[in-house]
């Protein structure tokens, strides 16, 4: 199965179960009214190419760059991310958490996928997953060790269950040696990861 | 380990299908499954038997019958231990072999560290091995309704630690302890003493 | 409900295996999957939380081997068929029109509701979790029912997902982002500490 191109323009022969059942389902609800497809070609062209983790990683580079800004996102993160443009939804109450050297944040969601999208798109794969769910919460330092990350035994790690409609995203730590960046130059080395807390910025 | 076997207290299975007869088994292939289950000399502990079948991937566990959990064991364990073929159970050994009286009981010096009758709280512990203390009993507290005597530790046996005998209690929680709800039930766990702690 | 969905502390799931440079969708189905779902939010013919109580509903077996978006989509014609949509005779329903797609995803749907019962807890207060076992839907996670932590942040009011997955109304609950300490949690991870976001009705006083 070809990862571009779309699946209307195949013969169903080369469809999967699941891709054959989608594009049925499609045709009822279309059929029946309730589905605009035109309105679904935008809804994937936003995700595909609007709303992602470069969103996100601007909002960190400003938190380096901008006191004032940190600050007001610690203090009401909807707003401060709203002002440099990203909201909506799942990402209507934001809580931003800053990683220190005492401090590693890292954010599940073992009950479903709860993810600011606004900030960081849609999750990956593994997010969702059970090996993932499962293990955020009860060792967390065997994933970060599975992502490449081990921290000092005298950083605490903590773990935010996105349980209810609050989302949380995570300010990592600014690397070394980044004096100079301008707040772009700094926002290309903030990763996805880094931002859900299994990675480090840079 | 928190694996799928640890069913106690899950939601969403549905009913409970149980019709009125039932055959021993379903399939010839689970009557020779059972069957090799008990003559191969495999050199494995039950506890370690237990381990294989919950060592399978959670979907796969509740996806699968019973006898193929039987069969992943046994597929498993055959990868690290060769079985005894010296002396190969017999037709005639077979009667002999399945109402042989085995025991889990041994002798230890140490006196049981509760009595009947003691509150006991099970500890917050969540070990990645084998244990026989469900997920659903931690944390709570309880009362010793029985002392069976020092039984073999699944929790040691399984890892080849040896039996490491330790007294085992049958456990009485109350369901409203356990659930939350108010009903009057009584549930009883068999607990060995390591997993308990004295409830202050 | 305790149902497949709850798997934090779980067991044997195996490695976590993030992939390089994954790509947005893994097939185009999966795009249409998502769209779809989204579309279909937008019929109000259910809520959030309804639709996350039909996905839990899915059996642990096929829950726990399926992709997300195949839970996705299983729960979207678990919700259809209940409402006997898919079978049923057009009705005529809210559509999310595609110039409407962009104003709709940036006004979102908060969740937060005034309401006039002040706060049972402050921030700092200690609060146990207690024993619920609904046969709901409930966003209060297994792992931490009767462990103890403390109030660390107060959101205000929020719709209540234990109500509102039911029909039951929105029912709004102060929520709070609650502190634990790992060890409480777990028996291990010493200093680590984990948070979780529970409603008011999930907690009460030590």
């Amino acid at each position: 199965m070809p990862h571009d191109g779309h699946d209307h323009e195949h013969e169903n022969s080369e469809l999967s179960p699941i891709a054959l059942r989608v594009k049925a389902l499609e045709s009822l609800l279309v059929e029946k009214g309730y589905v605009d497809p035109a309105a679904l070609d935008v809804l994937i062209d936003t995700y595909e190419t609007k709303i992602g983790p470069r969103n996100g990683a601007k909002v960190v580079a400003k938190a380096w760059t901008d006191p004032a800004f940190a600050d007001w996102l610690k203090k009401d993160a909807t707003a401060a991310i709203e002002s440099v443009g990203y909201s909506g939804r799942q990402g209507e109450h934001m809580v931003a958490v800053f990683n220190t050297p005492e401090i590693h944040n890292m954010v599940v969601c073992t009950l479903c996928s709860c993810y600011p999208w606004p900030v960081l798109g849609l999750p990956p794969v593994w997010y969702k997953s059970p090996p993932y769910r499962s293990r955020a919460v009860i060792d967390p330092r065997s994933v970060l060790a599975e992502f490449g990350m081990t921290l000092a035994e005298t950083t605490k790690v903590s773990v935010w269950d996105s349980t209810a409609e609050i989302r949380y995203l995570v300010i990592p730590m600014r690397p070394a040696n980044t004096e100079g960046m301008s707040e772009e130059q700094l926002a290309a080395i903030v990763n996805r990861d880094s931002m859900i807390g299994t990675r480090l910025a840079g | 380990m928190n694996g799928a076997h640890d069913l106690g207290g899950q939601m969403g299975f549905g009913p409970i299908d149980a019709p009125a007869t039932e055959p021993v088994f379903h399939e010839n292939w689970e009557a020779r499954m059972a069957a090799l289950s008990m003559t191969v000399a495999g050199g494995w502990t039950i506890d370690e038997d237990r381990s294989a079948c919950e060592s399978m991937h959670p979907a796969k566990y509740l996806r699968t019958s019973y006898y193929e959990h039987w069969l992943h064991g046994m597929e498993s364990l055959l990868q690290k231990y060769t079985p005894d073929s010296s002396s190969p159970t017999r037709p005639q050994d077979v009667w002999a072999a399945v109402t042989a009286r085995g025991s889990y009981i041994r002798q230890v010096p140490n006196a049981a560290a509760f009595a009947i009758g003691q509150k006991i709280r099970v500890k917050i512990m969540n070990p990645e091995t084998h244990t026989r203390a469900p997920r659903y009993v931690r944390g709570h507290v309880g009362e010793v309704a029985r002392i069976n005597g020092a039984h073999v530790f699944p929790d040691s046996n399984v890892l080849g630690l040896g039996e490491n005998p330790q007294w085992l209690y049958t456990v009485r929680f109350t369901a409203n302890e356990l659930w939350g709800n108010t009903a009057s039930d009584a549930i009883h766990a068999d607990l060995w003493e390591p997993y308990l702690e004295p409830a202050s | 409900m305790n149902g497949p969905q709850d798997l934090g502390g779980m067991m044997g799931f195996g490695a976590i295996a993030p992939e390089a440079n994954e790509p947005l969708f893994h097939a185009p189905w999966e795009k249409r999957a998502l769209a779809l779902s989204l579309a279909m939010g937008a019929t109000r013919q259910w809520s959030i939380d309804t639709s996350r109580h039909a996905r839990e509903k899915i059996p642990h077996h096929q829950y726990w081997s399926l992709s997300y978006y195949e839970i996705w989509i299983e729960g979207l014609l678990r919700l259809m068929n209940e409402r006997n949509m898919l079978d049923g005779p057009p009705k005529t329903l809210p559509r999310l029109e595609a110039q409407n797609v962009a104003p709709v995803l940036a006004k979102g749907s908060a969740c937060n509701r005034e309401v006039s019962s002040p706060p049972l807890f402050n921030i700092g207060d200690r609060v146990r979790v207690r024993n619920l076992q609904p046969m709901g839907h409930t966003r209060l996670p297994g792992y931490l029912r009767g462990k103890t932590g403390e109030i660390a942040l107060h959101h205000k009011a929020h719709v209540f997902p234990d109500s509102n997955a039911h029909g039951s109304g929105e029912n709004p609950q102060h929520l709070y982002t609650v502190r634990f300490f790992a060890r409480h949690v777990f028996g291990k991870n010493a200093d680590d500490f984990l948070q979780a976001d529970l409603f008011e009705p999930y907690l009460e006083a030590p």
